[in-house]
C-alpha cells in the first residue's frame, strides 16, 4: 500500500476531503477533557498534553509545534458505533393491527480521524461480538459498515496505558484507511486500504524512503519506552480462575462505589439494556391502543439491575459484581473469543473516581496470602 | 372501563414535587383523561373521598397531625406511593434529626414557642407501608409519567436505579470528579436527574438520594485525598437526603 510524506497543513486538506462524503468525527476540547465529536481540523487540541493518574484526568497546554500531543480521552469508537442510547424500533397498536416500524439510518458515514491502535484493537472485539456471531446486530452493522478510519500511531502515551503488554499497541498494524504517525514537522501517512489510497492521491506528497521509515521505527521505540504501565498476561485465565475465592475481591469491594464508569468508558464494553418507552400521551384509557419506542441504553455489570431474575441478582455483593467484571476482561473473553476483553487503554483506571487500577489488582490477586 | 382514582396528597413539604406533576404539561391533559384525580392539594378544591386506587404522597411527617393523617391516607389507598426527597426520605427538614429541635426553632421563628413540631422528620416509610417510593428535589416529570403510565399497563416502571455517573457518561458529559478534582456525590446517587449538575460543570448534591448499597466511605475517603475535609465531606450530603445518606453510611456493608 501507498505510503507518503506529507506537511501538516495538509492534515486540513485530509479533513476537507473526507468532509465531502462523511461526517467527520475527531478529537475536540470540551470542559478541559479531549472527547470525540463532530469536528473539523481546526478543533484538534493541538499542543495540549494530559496527565493522567488513577481516578485523574488533567489537560496543559504547552510550547509545542506538536499536533497529536495528548492521548484519548473517554471516548472510543463505541460512542457512535454502539451509541449509548439509540431507538431500535417504534411500535403502534390500534384497530388496524400491530405495526413495527424500524428507522431508518440517517446521514452520511462517519470518518473517525485520530483513532488509535489500542481504539483499533477494541473496534475488532466489539465486530466479533456484534457481527461474528450467530446473530448480527443490524444496528451496528449499519453504523459499522461504511465508517473511514485515519488512525494516529501514539507520540505520548499517557500514564496509564498499558497496550504494549497487551499487543494492542502503540502503534496501528491493520483495521485503517489511513494511518498518520508524526515526526517532528511532518506526517508519514500509510494506506491501509484503497479508500484510504484514494485520498492520499489528492494530496500534495512526498514519496518516502528508507530514512523516514526508519524515524518511524524511532518514534515508536521511543513511545514504547515511554509506556510505564504493563500487565502480565501468562498464565490468563487460569490465575483468575483459580483465585476466585482470594481475599483481594473482598479488599476491592471497600474501595469499589459501583458507579459503572469503568464499564462506560471501557471501549469493549458492550452491554445494553432495552426498554419499551412508552407515555400517558401514546395509550388509551381502554389500552387497546398504545404506541411508543423501544430503546436501547447501555448498562453496566456495577448496576444491581443488570441481569436481574425474579428474586434477585445473582451477584448480590460489590465483590461479586468487580469479579464478575474483571473475570469476563480477563478471563471469560478469553474463553470466548481467544483474546482478552481489555486492550490496555488505560481508560478505566482514569475515569474511576476512586482509581481502581486492574493491572494492579491482577498482580495483587497473584499474590499468594 | 372505569378509570382509577388518583389522590395526590401533601404532608411537610415546599409543593415542589406537586408542581412536578403540573409540570407534566400536556401529559396533564392526558393524565387527567387516563385517571380520575379525585384529590389534588395544589391544584383542585375537592374534599378527600373514602377510597383511592392510588394515592401519590409528597412531605415527610412532622407533626402528631401528620403521624394520624398518613395513617388515614394509608387505609384509604389500594396503592401508596412517595414522590419526592420529602416523603421518601425525609427531606431537608430532616437536618433537625440530629440537631437540637429548640435550638433550631429559636433561630429560625420569632416566636418559637407557637412552633409544635415532632423532633425529627421522618419518611413515610416510617410509618406506614409504602408500595412504591419515587426520589428526587423534586421528582421528574418524566419519571412520574413513566411510573403512572406503567401503572396503567401493569409492568415494573423503568426508574433507574444505578448510579448518576452512568447517566453522565450515557450523555457523554466529562467527570467533575476526575478531571477537576471538584467533589461530586453522583457515584453514590441515583441516576434520575439526567445528570444536571454535571452537564454545567459541577458536582452533584444529591437531589435523588443514595443509591441502593452505596460505599458512601469509600468517596468520602476520596475528597478527603482531594484535600476537602472531613466535616466539608459529610456536610454535601446533609441536604434534602441527609437523613437517607447518613442512615445508608451506618448500614453499609461491604
Ligand atoms: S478494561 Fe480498562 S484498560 Fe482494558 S480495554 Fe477496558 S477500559 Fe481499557
Ligand atoms: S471499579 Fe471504579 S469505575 Fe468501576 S464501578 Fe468500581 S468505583 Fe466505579
Ligand atoms: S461528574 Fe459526578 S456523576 Fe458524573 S461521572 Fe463524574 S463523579 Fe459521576
Amino acid at each position: 500500500m501507498k505510503r507518503v510524506k506529507i506537511i501538516k497543513e495538509d492534515l486540513k486538506t485530509i479533513f476537507e476531503a473526507l468532509a465531502q462524503r462523511y461526517r467527520t468525527i475527531g478529537p475536540k476540547l470540551v470542559h478541559g477533557t479531549v472527547v470525540m465529536a463532530e469536528s473539523s481540523f481546526e478543533d484538534i487540541p493541538a499542543g495540549y498534553e494530559d496527565r493522567q493518574g488513577p481516578g485523574s484526568y488533567r489537560l496543559e497546554k504547552k510550547e509545542t509545534e506538536e499536533i497529536f500531543s495528548f492521548s484519548p480521552g473517554a471516548d472510543s469508537f463505541k460512542k457512535y458505533l454502539c451509541p449509548s442510547s439509540v431507538t431500535s424500533f417504534s411500535f403502534q397498536k390500534s384497530a388496524k393491527g400491530f405495526v413495527v416500524d424500524v428507522p431508518e439510518r440517517e446521514g452520511m458515514p462517519l470518518a473517525f480521524i485520530g483513532s488509535r491502535a489500542c481504539d483499533l484493537a477494541a473496534l475488532s472485539l466489539l465486530d466479533q461480538v456484534f457481527l461474528d456471531g450467530p446473530v448480527r446486530d443490524q444496528g451496528y452493522e449499519g453504523r459499522r459498515k461504511s465508517i473511514f478510519i485515519v488512525s494516529v500511531n501514539c507520540n505520548h502515551p499517557s500514564e496509564n496505558c498499558f497496550c504494549d503488554a497487551m499487543g494492542t499497541g502503540p502503534y496501528a498494524k491493520e483495521g485503517f484507511d489511513l494511518c498518520i504517525t508524526e515526526i517532528r514537522n511532518w506526517l508519514l501517512v500509510e494506506a491501509g486500504s484503497v479508500e484510504g489510497e484514494k485520498v492520499l492521491e489528492i494530496l500534495p506528497h512526498r514519496e518516502i524512503d528508507a530514512g523516514d521509515l526508519d524515524e518511524k521505527r524511532i518514534v515508536i521505540a521511543r513511545c514504547r519506552e515511554m509506556i510505564k504501565k504493563s500487565m502480565k498476561t501468562e498464565d490468563l485465565p487460569g490465575v483468575i480462575y483459580r483465585n476466585l475465592e482470594h481475599p483481594r475481591w473482598t479488599e476491592i469491594a471497600g474501595k469499589d462505589l459501583e458507579c459503572g464508569n469503568c464499564t462506560m468508558v471501557c471501549p469493549t464494553c458492550f452491554c445494553n439494556s432495552s426498554y419499551d418507552v412508552l407515555s400517558l400521551r401514546t395509550v388509551s384509557s381502554n389500552l387497546r391502543d398504545f404506541s411508543g419506542v423501544r430503546r436501547r441504553t447501555w448498562d453496566s455489570c456495577f448496576s444491581k439491575n443488570f441481569a436481574r431474575v425474579h428474586g434477585g441478582n445473582f451477584r448480590p455483593s460489590r465483590r461479586a459484581r468487580y469479579r464478575h467484571w474483571m473475570t469476563h476482561k480477563l478471563a471469560y473473553w478469553i474463553e470466548q473469543f481467544g483474546s482478552p476483553g481489555c486492550v490496555g487503554c488505560g481508560r478505566c483506571i482514569t475515569w474511576c473516581p476512586v482509581g481502581i487500577d486492574i493491572t494492579h489488582e491482577l498482580e495483587e490477586l497473584r499474590r499468594v496470602r | 372501563m372505569k378509570r382509577q382514582r388518583i389522590g395526590i396528597f401533601k404532608l411537610a413539604s415546599c409543593d415542589g414535587c406537586q408542581l412536578a406533576v403540573l409540570n407534566l404539561n400536556e401529559e396533564l391533559f392526558d393524565l387527567a383523561e387516563l385517571y380520575d384525580i379525585a384529590y389534588f392539594r395544589e391544584a383542585l378544591n375537592r374534599s378527600p373521598l373514602k377510597q383511592y386506587d392510588i394515592a401519590l404522597v409528597e412531605g415527610s411527617v412532622t407533626t402528631e397531625r401528620q403521624k394520624k393523617e398518613i395513617i388515614e391516607i394509608r387505609e384509604r389507598a389500594r396503592f401508596l406511593m412517595t414522590i419526592g426527597a420529602c416523603a421518601t426520605a425525609g427531606g431537608i427538614q430532616a437536618l433537625r434529626n440530629w440537631a437540637n429541635l429548640a435550638e433550631f426553632k429559636r433561630q429560625v421563628y420569632p416566636s418559637p414557642e407557637l412552633i409544635s413540631v415532632l423532633p425529627t422528620s421522618t419518611p413515610v416509610s416510617e410509618h406506614v407501608y409504602i408500595d412504591y417510593e419515587l426520589w428526587g428535589c423534586p421528582v421528574d416529570a418524566e419519571a412520574l409519567s413513566e411510573t403512572l403510565v406503567s401503572l396503567m399497563v401493569g409492568r415494573r416502571p423503568g426508574i433507574p436505579i444505578y448510579s448518576l455517573c452512568m447517566d453522565c457518561k450515557i450523555k457523554g458529559i466529562p467527570c467533575v470528579l476526575v478531571s477537576q478534582g471538584d467533589p461530586c456525590l453522583g457515584p453514590v446517587t441515583r441516576a434520575g436527574c439526567g445528570a444536571l449538575c454535571p452537564s454545567f460543570g459541577r458536582g452533584c448534591f444529591g437531589c435523588f438520594g443514595p443509591k441502593e448499597g452505596a460505599n458512601i466511605d469509600a468517596l468520602m475517603h476520596r475528597f478527603e485525598d482531594l484535600k476537602m475535609a472531613r466535616k466539608d465531606a459529610v456536610l454535601l450530603m446533609d441536604k434534602m437526603n441527609t437523613y437517607a445518606y447518613r442512615r445508608t453510611r451506618l448500614e453499609q456493608d461491604h
